[in-house]
């Protein structure tokens, strides 16, 4: 069996109510490796990721999985395959963290086949994964926001899913918990062969673990590509809005994102 | 990094599974207990044994006819129409609060139970209806007005924030109409809508419960294949459809179980304040995370009904209460609690 879904949007427009974000926007997700999309608040980054993850429809295109429209596929079907993460996600008052995480287990039961001892060793490793493993009877709204956000993420985990979508996952994260989130999924991609699309803020991380990566601008992709090609001053300009210097990150030869601001700047480096 | 085994997980829910059965197997002593004082307690005193003897003359033969009338056609009846409906506002109550997110969101808050009541006083006044036809009546104004909720708040699909604002602005507007009615209205008229509105097991029959147990039989199992999407609904709808649940059609789904088991109940014992509102909350309390609580919701329905109507029988020596009226003081007793509860656990909503 091939872990490799194909994952694809095809002239994809995606909006609220009458507001077009989304426009003609195309796609290819490369299959066994770590995607990441990057831009600056409100372009759209995660309206993108709930059209790819059949969470909005689209109002004009389509997403593809595995060649087969995803809107028109059976949402459990769809579950057992591609697992999300929103950016903000609700937990119900007084909800257990090994309850929750046990939530992502949902697809893969029915009326027919209730809870197994591999669904109890799915939870456990998605809690092992995520450094949850001490709080697993704790009620989640006692936690802190990065434990919290540590927990939604091992509920995707629980899924099991070849095909990962995470939205902003390593928002309130402290430093090493990021780089743990981060080395994470790229053991899924490395060992177990998933496919992961993540949101990322921080443009350096973003460049060190990237296989891919997607730049957008007001709804539309304008690069793509490996991080050593695409990510230049200019592309960080147009994006961000922001003039900064790349640098070679020392530890893993990937660019090196310094902004320059209007306050605090040395010298005036030449370029 | 901790590696957790997967015997500590399924301790853990192991441990969860028990707290659940530990509260179930409470609330259903405490009901039988309640039920035991329900047979016993009366104005006209009947030793047990002689209560006993009653509740199986039926297959044995009547031993003494005013006993048996007391007991199968009096004390029976309204202890089951306690039951059931207690149950069925209870399920209710919860289904609505865990599908919209907000404990206050049980529908005698957001109009469902103001919508039968309008109706009932509109049969009751305008139309100079009594008996089954006005449950009927309550019953349609509660299908109406949940319908009319759920398109007034429709914009590409149902947010719960919205049904909960035009459910409560509904009760509100329907609150007047039924005020206004009244100013139509004769006194001997009045009085019996009034009787009508704060809800009241005095007139129980046995058609009553055998009404609702039937209308109950055929809504358990719509609500047995949709309660598993609570699991996932609860977590909001972009995690629910993340973890492939039918968000749309299993919250319309759940939607019609919730208002059919508030219509029902609304019908065959009024308007009863608060026994919906309370039993969610305490059935999740008790609970303590271990699970949805959706059965134990049920439990704590039946046990609130029954034990308002025992007290509103038996408190005051002289007169006897509308069991709405305890109920009325018991929520409101409880909101107060809660208020205060989540106020110093610092939740806000
Ligand atoms: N539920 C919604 N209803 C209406 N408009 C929305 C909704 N969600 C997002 N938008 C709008 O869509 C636009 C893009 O939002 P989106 O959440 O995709 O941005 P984003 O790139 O993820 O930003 P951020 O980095 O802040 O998370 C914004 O202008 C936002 O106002
Ligand atoms: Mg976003």
């Amino acid at each position: 069996m091939t872990r490799n879904h194909q994952l694809m949007a095809a002239g994809l427009h995606l909006g609220y109510a009458e507001r077009e974000i989304v426009t003609d926007l195309n796609l290819t997700v490369p299959a066994g490796k770590l995607t990441v999309i990057v831009g600056a608040n409100a372009c759209g980054k995660s309206t993108l990721l709930r059209g790819l993850a059949r969470l909005l429809q689209p109002s004009r295109g389509a997403v593809y999985l595995d060649g087969k429209p995803i809107h028109q596929m059976p949402t459990r079907e769809v579950a057992t395959l591609l697992g999300v993460l929103p950016q903000s996600p609700i937990a119900p008052e007084a909800i257990t963290v090994a309850d929750l995480v046990g939530r992502g287990r949902y697809p893969h039961q029915g009326w027919f086949r209730r809870w197994t001892s591999e669904d109890d060793a799915a939870v456990a490793q998605a809690l092992s994964a995520t450094d949850m493993a001490a709080f697993a009877d704790r009620p989640v709204d006692e936690l802190s926001g990065g434990q919290r956000q540590r927990v939604w993420i091992a509920m995707a985990l629980a899924q099991q899913t070849d095909l990962l979508l995470l939205d902003e996952p390593t928002t309130f994260l402290d430093i090493n918990h990021q780089v743990e989130v981060l080395d994470l999924l790229t053991d899924l991609v490395k060992t177990g062969g998933r496919t992961v699309v993540v949101v990322l803020h921080d443009l350096n991380l973003a460049c060190r673990y990237a296989d891919h990566i997607v730049a957008m601008k007001s709804g539309t992709i304008i690069a793509e590509g490996q991080p050593n090609e695409i990510i230049t001053e200019a592309v960080v300009h147009d994006v961000f809005h922001l003039t900064a210097h790349i640098l070679r990150d020392p530890v893993s030869n990937t660019p090196l994102i310094i902004p320059v601001g209007r306050h605090h700047v040395a010298k005036v480096t030449a370029r | 990094m901790t590696i957790l085994s997967l015997e500590t997980i399924a301790i853990v829910r192991r441990q969860r599974l028990s707290h659940a059965r530990r509260v179930t197997f409470g609330l259903l002593s405490a009901l039988l207990l309640a039920c035991t004082a329900a047979m016993l307690l009366g104005d006209f005193p009947v030793p047990a044994l002689d209560v006993v003897q009653s509740l199986f003359s039926p297959l044995t033969g009547s031993a003494n006819r005013s006993v048996d009338f007391i007991v199968l056609q009096v004390r029976l009846p309204r202890l089951c129409l306690a039951l059931l409906s207690g149950a069925a506002f209870g399920l209710s109550g919860i289904i609505f609060q865990t599908l919209l997110r907000n404990p206050l969101a049980s529908p005698d808050i957001i109009g469902i139970a103001h919508g039968a009541s309008a109706a009932a006083v509109f049969c009751i006044i305008i139309l100079g209806w009594s008996g089954l036809s006005v449950s009927l009546g309550a019953f349609a104004g509660a299908m109406l007005t949940a319908l009319a909720i759920y398109l007034l708040a429709w914009r590409n699909g149902v947010t719960a924030y919205r049904v909960v604002l035009i459910g409560i602005a509904t009760a509100a507007m329907l609150s007047a109409v039924i005020s206004y009615l009244f100013t139509r209205a004769r006194l001997f008229e009045v009085q019996q809508a009034m009787a009508w509105l704060v809800g009241s097991l005095n007139a129980a029959r046995p058609e009553d419960s055998i009404v609702l147990a039937t209308m109950l039989v055929l809504v358990l199992p719509l609500l047995l294949a949709l309660v598993r999407g609570l699991d996932g609904l609860e977590l909001g709808d972009d995690t629910a459809y993340a973890l492939g649940t039918r968000v749309e059609i299993t919250r319309l789904g759940l939607m019609l179980v919730g208002v059919a088991l508030a219509a029902f109940a609304t019908a065959a014992v009024g308007p009863v304040g608060f026994v919906a509102f309370v039993s969610g909350p305490i059935a999740r309390r008790l609970m303590g995370g271990a699970g949805r609580g959706v059965p134990q919701a049920a439990l704590v329905g039946a046990l609130v009904m029954l034990a308002s109507d025992l007290a509103a029988q038996h408190a005051l020596a002289s007169v006897q209460l509308p069991t709405g009226v305890v109920t009325g003081g018991f929520g409101a007793a409880f909101l107060i609690w809660l208020l205060i509860a989540s106020g110093r656990s610092g939740r806000v909503n």
